[in-house]
């Protein structure tokens, strides 16, 4: 699946509008094979925005009976930065249970995982996965797609604030001149041992500027990093 | 005992609360010399408190705070990118498996063993959430610390020297810096862990730590929540 999240997260980088954010996260969904993915944007005024894979009767009921003000996933989502398992939410309220049972009806699995994502100026947004599984199998789904998920939310949320009017993406972080060396010649098909050797240091303080390379290009791994550089204009090869 | 306790869950300890704020003060402004705020309770808080971070904190037996740290992702708003951008050559650290890690603070007193639990903790935490890094500012004498407690930070950059030197750096805490930091704070991997499970559930949460039964079970033993309110999702 790595290779096809990889595929899909490219498709959502390249975005130019909003349906393909939706087309990206219908694949995500089925590369997962969860019932659900939403990504759901909310403004500090309370507008709402976002993608996801819900009945679109089940969004436009959420809409109109003004259910933000009382999910308890995004209570949760707003008071916690760290992903948020449902089951540990608070929805023993009256509302609550009355949203939950409607949720159900119109199709929400049982067990979600929702990531908070904080963003620029106090931007706020989450992104959800949700299925029908028993607990522990929805446990070790969590334990072992968690990381991926918190990046994959990230990515639609730069995404989204791309596409936000007024409201410009952070700059591109520039690589060091070291880190463009050691991009450039693994571009080339170098092996690791080469690079470290054309550029007279070890292969250890080689893995220190791939990784800080990865992490500024938010790429999943080496080869994605090359990638992301390469489709940046960052190195030319 | 460590305790993991998010901004909103502080109103119920308020005696931990109070004491991680004042001792605070008492690291920050009076021994640090910092130019904190201290409030008329004596209470240094500043506007980072205000966004919901994560705390961890240790509990002394008595229940008062023993030493603590504050966390906030780097993709929002914190305290490294606003304020000490200039240590990392102006550009700001922002991944999402990234968190900030600041105001880590000592009760007078308490010696390195609660610092090394603390670290321990920020082990859990980077684990379990599946983090790669944490990033944090210190000074000289917190450098000394962390050393002693073998857990020292990559350093991205640092101004000023002697003791007014303050650093950036990142931790990643290998399997031996945690097997370390354990060693130092006299605290099994297996208890720390269970502290963590009691804040934030988990996997292994079965076999003795959750009270109650059935598909949707209640919250964990030592929880402050209310058992019953599990139900569906």
């Amino acid at each position: 699946m790595r290779s096809g999240l990889e595929q899909i997260l490219e498709t959502v980088e390249h975005a130019t509008a909003p349906q393909d954010m939706q087309s990206a996260i219908e694949a995500l969904r089925d590369a997962f094979g969860v019932n659900h993915m939403v990504y759901h944007w909310v403004s500090a005024a309370g507008q709402q925005y976002g993608c996801g894979t819900y009945a679109p009767d089940w969004v436009a009921r959420y809409l109109e009976r003004d259910y933000l003000r009382i999910d308890p996933v995004v209570q949760g989502c707003m008071q916690n930065f760290q992903p948020q398992d449902w089951k540990r939410l608070d929805w023993s309220g009256k509302a609550q249970r009355a949203f939950q049972a409607d949720a159900i009806a119109h199709g929400v699995g049982r067990q979600g995982f929702s990531i908070p994502i904080r963003g620029p100026n106090g931007q706020f947004a989450l992104f959800t996965v949700n299925h029908d599984a028993d607990d522990a199998t929805w446990s070790a789904f969590a334990q072992r797609h968690g990381r991926d998920l918190i990046l994959i939310a990230h990515y639609f949320n730069s995404k989204a604030l791309e596409f936000e009017p007024g409201r410009s993406p952070p700059p591109a972080q520039a690589l060091s001149p070291r880190e463009i060396d050691a991009m450039t010649l693994l571009a080339m098909g170098y092996s690791r041992a080469q690079v470290a050797n054309s550029l007279s240091i070890s292969e250890h303080t080689l893995r220190d500027y791939i990784e800080s390379a990865r992490l500024k290009l938010g790429a999943l791994n080496t080869t994605h990093a090359v990638a992301r550089a390469i489709s940046r204009g960052l190195i030319v090869v | 005992m460590l305790r993991y306790v998010t901004a909103g869950e502080l109103t119920q300890y308020p005696v931990l609360r109070d004491t991680m704020f004042r001792d605070r003060a008492a690291q920050f402004s009076d021994r640090l010399g910092w130019s904190v705020a201290v409030d008329a309770g004596g209470f240094e808080r500043d506007q980072y408190d205000a966004l919901d971070p994560l705390y961890v904190i240790w509990e002394q037996a008595c229940g008062h705070h023993g030493g603590s740290m504050r966390f906030l992702p780097t993709m929002g708003r914190c305290m490294v990118n606003e304020h000490f951008a200039h240590l990392n050559a102006g550009a700001p650290v922002q991944h999402p498996l990234i968190w900030e890690c600041t105001r880590f603070c000592l009760a007078p007193g308490a010696g390195s063993q609660v610092a090394a639990a603390l670290m321990l903790a920020g082990g859990e935490l980077l684990e379990r959430q599946g983090l790669r890094h944490f990033v944090g500012v210190f000074d000289a004498n917190m450098e000394r610390i962390y050393r002693r407690i073998g857990s020292c930070p990559q350093v991205l950059g640092h101004a000023g020297e002697g003791r007014a030197r303050v650093s950036l750096g990142l931790w990643s805490l290998t399997p031996p810096a945690r097997a370390r930091v354990a060693r130092r704070a006299g605290l099994s991997a297996a208890l720390s862990a269970l502290w963590y499970r009691r804040a934030f559930g988990g996997a292994e949460d079965t076999g003795g730590v959750i009270a109650g039964s059935g598909p949707w079970r209640g919250a964990a033993v030592g929880s402050r929540h209310d058992p019953a309110r599990c139900d569906i999702f």
